[in-house]
């Protein structure tokens, strides 16, 4: 069953994403305010760990699981989230400058970005049972 | 003669009522019901031959059984014991997930609930569908899409009173002879109907239209596109309409815009006059009945397109009103059936699978733990269950009533799954089929005739169809087969009692009203007792929505919808945000290139389609002399001038080839238009399938077997 590496994934990853928000808080300690939700945030991080921990224990942690359709469409999700944020920064930019063609091309493209996400989120969701409880066993 | 008995006719969707005639314990022929709402007594070809002559024909009467790589005889003891070992053994291991469930258009209502029950309680797989995905996965998108729920707007007393009539990628005179019959009474008739056909090859259909539309296949969501632009753009729309009763306007008129008659008429290579002139007959008729089937259903953008069918209604408010409305056709006689009460891509009774309101409902109807019904995604298509029997993941498949390897697209890859060490088949039919003969357990079905059900046509109008005579050998009913594994299986409820608690079709049939009440498909008021005698009775009316009220509202509906260019699901949250409330949704895409286009080595489109005279893979209609006789081999039609380029001759054998396989067959020549050639995908030697690739809509999952590139030589 993948599902022992799936929770190792998971695991990890939420140790380094707390990890990672508490840097970003000690790296912009002018920011107040960002500094101050990061470590918020992180304080909940390592809670979901704590949630997490007795499943884990019952389904056990293996290391990362082997290349596959999945793990390729959950890489897509990432890079696809993050030209997302990017649609987003840049489409404050052009309100901020007033400028007409790039903020139609920002709102156009957000939407395709979010057709993007949405069909991704739903061909892992219907991959994921299968993949995780029954494939390779 | 002995005595009549009261049926309706399952070789296609139109549904005929029709009574068995009986003598001596044999069926000896058929009659058409003149008190019936859909056929007035009249049967087509394939009712009156192919529906009983192949009862007594080389049956199948025991239960067989693989044994040192062949197939032999066994008892029904020793094969449902194997499957039961089989079954409780692979859930030990792994779990409900590797039990998938492939059934057809052909069994009767109370079968596929039974069937539902026990895959979505009993084991609690997601993995059931039907060969519906192959002939009406479409027909239900588009109206969950456009609709908010499956369910035919029209009835059959359309055809009687529309003033104009469309039939988008359906050869009716070849697919339900006695709707077309009906149809030309009133085209042969006074008071003629203008007749639009959208079609590549000039069928009898085609011949007589008004307008014939023949688009180049893969093109049909531009087709429409630039219908819509034109009524769009003439103004011939009813604004209140549109604007109390649908959802969406600006932004489908935004997509169309660009859709010229010209632009329309170069992606599809039509003419544009004849664009102009089929959008103004839609948009100058009062009274438009619209019939979708294969053209549309199994071809690029298939949901896409079958909704802006959907559109043009919406937008004049033609829909509900007598002579006015939509068939999304069914291809198959119960597929209706195995839409509605789950045994396909769908939860029983209309229900979201997305709505765990819903899911909460069946769980209280079975008394069952919601979590074992399983609803973290729709329940699988088809096609990926085929995907998961060839990677392995699927260890045990049962297929009933139907023959994939005859109907499936990319026939080498079906032979090679169900021949796959670790897959266990089991197939259950009446007779041997190409499909039987790869099995590792063959269960004998009893037929249509020869057991008692109820199904509903392609206008919601439900049929009794009482049991004529008994089984031939050991052959069981497919409910009665179900039944028996539920029980041996040990199937139980939160309380320990019996899951599945009927005993017969008039018990399955009850179970179901009860499961259907409220839903938009309710039975409830519906008995054995009243459709016995008279006519069939459609469910929910004579009509849909003449009241302009959707079945759209975010706790009634049965799907929130999906993206039509990737099929990604719209989000509960996202959907209520729109405050459907009621109101149809008039669902836009832009025209986008099919996945497989003509090239220098594959210069033809390949598409295929249905002959009059046989029905599906021929397990019935070649048994039946008069039908045999008529088509007994397999052909390719082509144009004149293709023919002429290619230097053949009526009757020259071609081999016809695509990137897939190929085939050996003569060639007719005629119907299609250029650049286009036809299979018929009934038979099973030189099948049609060898061609069609593995791909399908993104929406409805429905295989596309209308666009294979092929190229062509003489043998």
């Amino acid at each position: 069953m993948l599902l022992a590496n799936h929770l190792g994934v998971l695991h990890s990853t939420l140790g380094t994403l707390a990890e990672t928000f508490r840097e970003v808080a000690a790296r912009h300690g002018d920011e107040p305010d960002v500094r101050h939700i990061c470590e918020l945030l992180a304080q909940r991080i390592d809670r979901q760990a704590e949630q997490l921990k007795p499943v884990v224990d019952r389904y056990g942690e293996s290391g990362e699981p082997e290349p596959s359709l999945l793990r390729d469409l959950q890489d897509l999700y990432a890079l696809a989230s993050f030209t997302d944020i990017t649609w987003t920064v840049v489409g404050q930019a052009a309100q901020g400058l007033r400028d007409q063609e790039l903020m139609d091309v920002v709102s156009a493209c957000e939407q395709d970005t979010a057709r993007q996400l949405a069909w991704l989120k739903t061909r892992i969701k219907q991959s994921a049972p299968q993949a995780l409880i029954v494939a390779g066993s | 003669m002995d005595r009549w008995v009261q049926s309706a006719c399952v070789l296609c969707s139109n549904g005929c009522g029709c009574d068995i005639a009986v003598k001596d314990g044999r069926i000896v022929g058929v009659r058409g019901r003149a008190e019936d709402i859909v056929n007035r007594g009249r049967l087509g070809p394939k009712g009156l031959h192919g529906s009983w002559q192949a009862h007594g024909e080389e049956r199948l009467t025991r239960p067989l059984i693989r044994r040192g790589g062949e197939l032999v005889e066994t008892d029904w003891d020793t094969a449902m014991s194997e499957i039961v070992r089989r079954s409780q053994q692979l859930l030990a291991e792994s779990g409900p997930l590797t039990h998938g469930f492939y059934t057809s258009g052909q069994l009767f209502l109370e079968e596929y609930y039974t069937l539902g029950v026990i895959g979505k309680a009993g084991l609690g797989t997601p993995h059931m569908d039907g060969n519906t995905r192959l002939c009406t996965a479409t027909a239900a998108a588009a109206l969950k899409e456009s609709f908010g729920a499956d369910g035919q707007p029209a009835c059959h007393a359309d055809i009687d009173l529309c003033d104009a009539l469309f039939l988008f990628g359906h050869n009716m005179a070849a697919t339900q002879t006695v709707m077309w019959s009906r149809v030309l009474d009133r085209i042969e008739g006074p008071d003629r109907p203008r007749l639009v056909v959208v079609d590549p090859r000039t069928t009898p259909t085609a011949e007589a239209a008004d307008v014939h539309l023949a688009p180049l296949p893969g093109t049909n969501q531009a087709l429409l596109n630039g219908l819509l632009r034109e009524l769009i753009k003439r103004d011939r729309i009813d604004h209140d309409y549109v604007s109390a009763h649908t959802l969406g306007f600006d932004e489908l008129k935004a997509t169309v815009e660009s859709y010229t008659p010209e632009r329309v008429a170069e992606i599809c290579r039509i003419a544009p006059g004849d664009l102009r002139r089929a959008a103004e007959i839609f948009g100058t008729s009062q009274r438009v009945l619209s019939t979708v089937l294969q053209g549309f259903y199994q071809s690029h953008q298939a949901t896409a397109a079958a909704c802006q069918v959907n559109n043009l209604h919406l937008l004049r408010g033609q829909i509900g009103r007598p002579g006015s409305g939509v068939l999304q056709m069914n291809g198959q006689p119960t597929a209706q059936n195995t839409r509605e009460a789950g045994a396909n891509g769908d939860l029983p009774g209309f229900r979201n699978w997305d709505n765990p309101a819903h899911v909460e409902e069946l769980a209280e109807l079975w008394n069952v733990d919601p979590l074992v019904i399983p609803h973290w995604a729709p329940p699988t298509h088809a096609m990926q269950i085929w995907r998961y029997a060839e990677q392995g993941s699927i260890k045990f498949l049962w297929i009933s009533a139907t023959n994939p390897v005859v109907s499936l697209p990319d026939l080498g890859r079906i032979r090679n799954i169900l021949r796959q060490e670790g897959l266990f088949v089991i197939v259950q039919d009446a007779f041997r089929t190409e499909t039987t003969e790869l099995a590792d357990v063959v269960l004998p079905a009893a037929m249509w005739g020869e057991k008692q059900g109820t199904f509903t046509n392609l206008s919601r109008v439900v049929h009794l169809s009482d049991q004529a005579v008994e089984p031939p050998g050991e052959a069981r009913s497919d409910l009665d087969i179900f039944l028996d594994y539920a029980s041996r299986m040990g199937f139980r409820d939160r309380d320990g009692e019996p899951l599945v608690k009927w005993k017969d079709a008039e018990g399955a049939f009850d179970a179901w009203r009860e499961c259907s009440r409220g839903r938009p498909c309710d039975y409830s008021d519906l008995s054995y007792e009243k459709l016995r005698g008279g006519s069939g009775i459609p469910w929910g009316g004579e009509r849909l929505y003449a009241d302009g009220v959707f079945p759209t509202a975010a706790d009634h509906c049965e799907d929130y919808g999906h993206d039509l260019l990737t099929g990604a699901t719209t989000t509960p949250t996202d959907y209520r945000a729109r405050r459907p409330d009621g109101r149809a949704f008039l669902k836009a895409a832009e025209h986008t290139p099919p996945p497989e286009v003509p090239s220098d080595e594959y210069p033809f489109l390949g598409t295929t389609g249905r002959s009059v005279y046989h029905f599906h893979t021929r397990t019935k209609t070649k048994r039946a002399p008069e039908l045999q006789k008529a088509a007994p081999d397999p052909w390719v039609e082509m144009s004149a001038s293709d023919a002429e380029t290619l230097g053949l001759s009526e009757g020259d054998v071609v081999r016809v080839e695509s990137e897939r396989g190929g085939v050996e067959v003569p060639v007719r020549i005629g119907r299609c238009r250029d650049g286009v050639v036809f299979l018929p995908f009934h038979y099973g030697f030189q099948a049609a399938n060898e061609l069609t690739l593995t791909e399908w809509d993104p929406v409805s999952k429905q295989p596309l077997f209308k666009i294979s590139a092929v190229r062509i030589r003489k043998v």
